[in-house]
């Protein structure tokens, strides 16, 4: 940071270049996929590929609005389905053990860092016996609850390491004027932490929307697509359409370019606070 | 605790939150004890009911012969250790650990290594620096349907562009997804792909909270770039590199979409690993195998956990 108050923009021009040079590097395959999604059917197959999408087609979007709304919309009230209960459990949480002092607070920490470990894959079997027994099979409140078990231990540790930087003289001085516990929660500490809220809103939310194993496990019967299944199913059907997949993968990253655009310091603060990705 | 990178990431880590604990008692804000019990009761019944009772659902799935006859009545025959002593010394064991070996340890490798190059490239900030790293976080937020698609294609053995750029080269065009030779590598070269932003941003995180004058130093005695990165960045980033790659590791051993999605483990099992075998034998066919299958995931949480169990003791290292 300090060479580059002095740096002058000549000294510095080649790692610019040299840094774009990396990004686009890195991001090819988005490139690739935005590229196929735009080609003609009669050209998927050409060889070599076409570089650039001279000639475009709407064709696979037009396919995507015709055939993937409802998936669309499956995906999107999961993802706040999600986000409403993460949110629910985590804020409360994290308030007990970062400021109501909890006893057991650090225990519970451990435990919650232990389950971000557990393979997914466990977890959908753990949850399919539990599930049968309670016809929670194929339904939404069903995957909602599973898919939250990627977001709550993460939200909880965001929550409790935010929440301890609250200065506590804040919360003397509610008391002071006569706040109950949850009173003070509701007006005090949750609109001090409306960026951790949104971090773990957005965090839950896209993983929510992201999830294959769960959803490829516990809704494979379901009258229900989310969108992730969808372009399974789109992958193993027919392998002609690759511009219809790629289409269909392009509409579902926008939830993901959202996030970047609008949201982009929450989001490394997230990967660096509870270093979390299933 | 999160990690401390991490507080002093987000910035929260206020010198008043640390007061200390012993104290702490005395000044309890809100009279009563129960009170802050009641605020995390929802989320203890939770972890209760939605992560407890699924483990423990799965590895008593693991002691018993389930079916899914079995499964919906409730009577399956308790079996003891049969289901592991099978996996264990079934044929695919050997294959299956040794593709998660190589899975996880070049993946990690590579990760770590571009990430720390990356690291080290952005910590000088340049003009673009900040949009440019940000950009790098694209792969980590895609679906993973959506990079595990991308790569397919791209990998795909007559249309691919990468077998269309080897091409370009005189390369003899390889069959990465089909061929038992390759299908391993690819799916670890996408997997690769995808770790580079976790590895950036955490490494990154902790470059900058080296302290400037370290290199200012450095440089006044005149050490080149290559010196100073081996002498001081290096030793001085280990605890945030041991924390990135315990948790990579972790992270790593447990996927399942990625694979499952370009391969399916196959072809003939070559990229088959611990937990997609899990998956395959539980949701992958016709004849849903819970018991075998919770066997192997439960393995899996045994290795997975050896490593959690470092991370957390150096975590809190760390903190102290």
């Amino acid at each position: 940071m300090a060479l580059n108050a002095h740096g002058r923009p000549r000294r510095t021009w080649w790692k610019t270049a040299l840094g774009i040079f990396f990004t686009l590097l890195m991001l090819f395959p988005v490139y690739w996929m935005v590229n196929v999604s735009l080609t003609q059917r009669s050209d998927l197959r050409n060889d070599p590929p076409n570089i650039l999408p001279l000639d475009p087609t709407f064709e696979g979007y037009q396919a995507v609005f015709d055939q993937q709304l409802p998936a669309l919309g499956i995906s999107l009230l999961i993802g706040f389905g999600c986000v409403v209960l993460t949110v629910a459990l985590a804020a409360p949480a994290g308030y007990a053990i970062a400021l109501l002092r909890l006893r057991g607070g650090r225990t519970l920490n451990f435990i919650l860092l232990v389950a971000q470990m557990i393979p997914a894959v466990v977890m959908a079997m753990g949850f399919y016996a539990i599930y049968v027994r309670l016809g929670l099979l194929n339904s939404i409140p069903g995957l909602i609850l599973a898919d939250s078990t990627i977001a709550v231990p993460f939200g909880v540790l965001l929550f409790t390491a935010f929440m301890s930087g609250i200065p506590r003289e804040l919360l003397q001085a509610a008391r002071m004027d006569g706040a109950s516990a949850w009173r003070t929660f509701v007006s005090v500490v949750m609109p001090i932490s409306r960026n951790s809220v949104l971090t773990v809103s957005l965090f839950a939310f896209l993983w929510a929307w992201s999830d294959f194993v769960f959803a490829s496990t516990l809704a494979r019967n379901a009258d229900f697509v989310p969108i992730t299944l969808s372009i399974y199913a789109y992958i193993g059907n027919n392998t002609t359409q690759w511009n219809a997949i790629m289409a269909t993968a392009v509409v579902a990253s926008i939830p993901a370019a959202v996030l970047l655009v609008f949201a982009q310091r929450y989001v490394a603060a997230g990967v660096t606070a509870g270093a979390v990705k299933d | 605790m999160t990690t401390t990178i991490g507080r002093r990431a987000t910035g929260s880590g206020s010198p008043t939150a640390s007061g200390d604990r012993k104290g702490a008692h005395a000044r309890r804000i809100h009279g009563s004890p129960w009170i802050a019990v009641g605020f995390a009761a929802p989320l203890v019944i939770y972890l209760i009911a939605f992560y407890a009772y699924p483990l423990i659902r799965s590895v008593d799935l693991s002691v018993h012969d389930y079916n899914i006859r079995a499964f919906v009545q409730g009577n399956a025959e308790f079996v003891g250790l049969e289901n592991y002593v099978d996996v264990i010394q079934s044929d695919l064991f050997p294959t299956a650990l040794w593709n998660t070996f190589l899975f996880v340890g070049v993946s990690i490798l590579f990760q770590y290594a571009i990430g720390l190059a990356l690291a080290v490239f952005f910590r000088n900030s340049f003009r673009l620096s900040g949009f440019l790293r940000a950009l790098f976080l694209v792969p980590w937020l895609l679906p993973l349907i959506v990079s595990a698609s991308t790569w397919a294609w791209m990998m795909n053995s007559d249309s691919g562009i990468i077998n269309s750029f080897l091409g370009a080269f005189g390369m003899e065009p390889i069959n990465w997804i089909t061929s038992p030779d390759t299908a391993l590598l690819a799916v670890i070269i996408a997997n690769i792909w995808l770790g580079i932003p976790f590895n950036l941003v955490i490494l990154y995180s902790g470059l900058q909270n080296i302290p400037g004058e370290v290199y200012e130093a450095a440089s006044l005695d005149g050490a080149g770039a290559w010196k100073i990165f081996w002498r001081i960045t290096f030793p001085l980033l280990r605890p945030v590199s041991a924390i990135t790659i315990l948790l990579g590791l972790v992270y790593t051993l447990k996927v399942v979409d990625i694979v499952w999605i370009m391969t399916k483990g196959g072809p003939a099992n070559s990229s088959l690993t611990l937990a997609v075998w899990s998956y395959r034998e539980a949701f992958g066919t016709g004849q849903p195998a819970f018991s075998p299958a919770s066997a192997i995931g439960n393995l899996l949480i045994v290795i997975a956990l050896v490593f959690g169990l470092f991370y957390v003791r150096l975590q809190r290292r760390e903190e102290h």
